[in-house]
């Protein structure tokens, strides 16, 4: 498979197993050069496991992985151009900031001329911020100081791929995603293919510009988050990827209508790929619409109660006891700053639109 | 309660502090005082006989420590790569080699090392082209091997709980940034572990050199310090032992104070 830029990554039917647990199987993946690739799933998926075998700290049990177009099978990880950001950091204790992000440097065969280390240390180290810092220890740094530090180490080196290893899951909030937006500028300035490995899934939309969703050792689905988001391949990804509520329906001949519980018909569009019969529809909770007194919105219209209103500050979460479908979670903005009164309360009864392109209908035969 | 904590107490700190007490005593007696003097420390400076067994525990206890040390560590490093079912083997007899008595260790030992030389020398015998053969006995090399097997168990506790600390990510990261395995090792895993290496070092020298059991049963010839003390109690207690004593006591305190030292919890300050 020759191109004219080989991928950074490649698998090639990769499995792995523990024995009698299979924790990756048959994977087929590639990750051109300078991209942003976020593998996402549920603790046990795999995800870490493929990480570890780009790193070079596991085997495949079958297929093979590539890294430049090189095969990796056999490569321990001190020969492999790649270098990793690990969770919990994984600085040397007894060595300071400085020594620590000159490790990789100081290894390398030819030796590099010290003057040109201490250069690039200087500068990996403006790079994340922490000029400076050269000669702290690096157990009296913050978590978010150490993270940068591990990030340092690792950049130094120019590798051609950066591994992360859910690098922002020990950080508070607010500095998680102040980390989001320097990851993304630093992957940009560099120009190295980043894989970050994660179970937070707005870090994954966030961040990368490819998702790859996993479960049980399976690759779910491969996109943009855009792709992954508005057209998920199936019902775990629509699930994992956000939140939606979930309703039993029947598809009709035509293909498009969906009739729920209740008797109501909704015509969703065209949905070719789906097997008339039972199916399971996914609803994002930003899909459904309040409606106006007077306005209508034609076979797509529903009404229910209001049960509860949860607050999010840019925009409102209310819990609606829809008339014969039972609960619903739908997401509204505020609608400019709207006074509280126009907001609906617990209680109130509402009618709601569906926006047919943002349903969502699996056959239910699809596992989940 | 409290009282019964301070009887044990008193019980077992009394006869030490009297020891030490005695030790400064100016007349002969080990149980009269009759006035302060440093003169049986002197006595038992310049006394020949408890010189040489002082530098034969020094040779037994430096040499025998070495090897456990260097074994010993080892053995830890290697039970973090087998699999966890032969690590629980071993750790059990690791475990069991602490919990035996001395005396069962000593009498073991002794037979072992009496048959093993019984057909050693019979074959080098056999072989031998002069007519005087070298015969294996006990002495040095048995003190040492007895002492150095147990205290070896020691040290592989000691740095076994350091590496278990340390986790795998560090060694990881290490490899990640091009280091080989042996530069792994001599760059971050070693410094690492060096303070319970050192730890074990002094537990082990420590044990040796107070250790009367298990040298006794396999000392030959050879008098150690632990045994010339016990010869020489059968000879009359004077002051000279109390000075002994005190001597050993308070080495072996400081020892085990620098192991406690060097082992201490350090992740508070990582």
């Amino acid at each position: 498979m020759a191109s004219a830029s080989p991928d950074d990554i490649e698998f090639r039917s990769v499995t792995k197993a523990y024995g009698a647990v299979t924790a990756v199987r048959d994977i087929n993946l590639a990750v051109p050069k300078g991209s942003f690739l976020a593998l996402l799933g549920p603790s046990g998926c795999g995800k870490t496991t493929c990480l570890r075998m780009i790193g070079g700290f596991e085997q495949p049990s079958e297929g093979k992985v590539l890294i430049d177009g090189r095969e990796m099978n056999g490569v321990p990880a001190y020969r492999r151009p790649v270098n990793m950001v690990f969770q919990h950091y994984a600085l040397f204790p007894h060595f300071n900031v400085a020594e620590n992000v000159a490790y990789g440097l100081k290894q390398m065969r030819p030796r590099i001329a010290q003057g040109e280390i201490d250069r690039r240390v200087a500068e990996a180290l403006a790079m994340v911020r922490l000029d400076g810092f050269a000669k702290r220890r690096t157990h009296e740094m913050s978590g978010g100081q150490q993270q940068r530090v591990a990030l340092a180490r690792a950049i130094v080196n120019r590798p051609s791929v950066l591994l992360l290893d859910e690098p922002l899951a020990a950080l508070d909030k607010k500095l998680r995603s102040a980390m989001q937006i320097e990851l993304q500028t630093l992957q940009r300035e560099l120009g190295i293919t980043f894989v970050l490995v994660t179970h937070d899934q707005e870090e994954a939309l966030s961040m990368a510009d490819q998702v790859c969703v996993m479960s049980a050792g399976r690759i779910r689905q491969l996109g943009t988050p855009q792709e992954v988001y508005d057209r998920p391949a199936d019902l775990f990804v629509a699930d994992f990827v956000g939140k939606i509520n979930r309703l039993s329906a029947v598809l009709e001949a035509d293909h498009a209508t969906i009739r729920l519980a209740d008797g109501t018909a909704l015509n969703v569009g065209a949905r070719p790929n789906v097997p008339a019969g039972a199916v399971t529809v996914a609803v994002r909770p930003e899909a459904l619409r309040f409606l106006g007194a007077g306005e209508d919105a034609a076979g797509r219209t529903v009404s229910g109660t209001v049960t509860h209103r949860i607050f999010l500050g840019s925009g409102v979460e209310y819990a609606v006891d829809i008339d014969g479908l039972g609960d619903f979670l739908i997401t509204a903005d505020r609608g400019g700053h709207a006074a509280e009164e126009s907001l609906s309360a617990p209680g109130d009864r509402v009618r709601l639109a569906f926006d047919p392109a943002a349903v969502h209908v699996f056959s239910s035969m699809d596992p989940a | 309660m409290r009282a019964l904590v301070t009887f044990v107490y008193v019980f077992l700190y009394t006869p030490i502090v009297l020891i030490v007490l005695f030790a400064f005593n100016s007349g002969r007696s080990a149980s009269e005082f009759t006035g302060f003097s440093t003169q049986w420390f002197g006595k038992a400076l310049s006394n020949a006989f408890l010189m040489d067994a002082l530098e034969n525990s020094l040779i037994v206890g430096l040499t025998s420590a070495a090897l456990a040390t260097v074994f010993g560590t080892m053995a830890a490093l290697g039970l973090e790569r087998v699999s966890p079912r032969t690590r629980a083997v071993f750790d059990a007899l690791f475990a069991a080699a602490i919990v035996v008595p001395g005396v069962v260790i000593g009498i073991a030992t002794l037979v072992a090392l009496v048959e093993v030389f019984g057909i050693a020398n019979s074959v080098i015998a056999s072989v031998w082209p002069g007519a005087q053969p070298p015969r294996l006995q006990l002495g040095f090399g048995s003190i040492i091997a007895a002492h150095g097997l147990f205290t070896m168990a020691l040290v592989t506790m000691i740095v076994k709980a350091r590496i278990a600390s340390l986790g795998r990510d560090i060694v990881e990261a290490s490899s990640d940034l091009y280091a080989t395995p042996m530069t792994t090792f001599w760059q971050i895993v070693f410094p690492q572990i060096l303070p319970s290496v050192l730890a074990g070092f002094l537990l082990a020298f420590t044990f040796s050199f107070d250790d009367f059991i298990i040298a006794f049963f396999v000392a030959g010839s050879k008098t150690t310090l632990p045994i010339y003390v016990f010869a020489s109690i059968r000879r009359g207690v004077t002051p000279e032992i109390n000075a002994i004593a005190a001597m050993v006591l308070v080495a072996s305190l400081i020892l085990i104070l620098s192991a406690r030292f060097l082992m201490r919890d350090r992740t508070a300050t990582q």
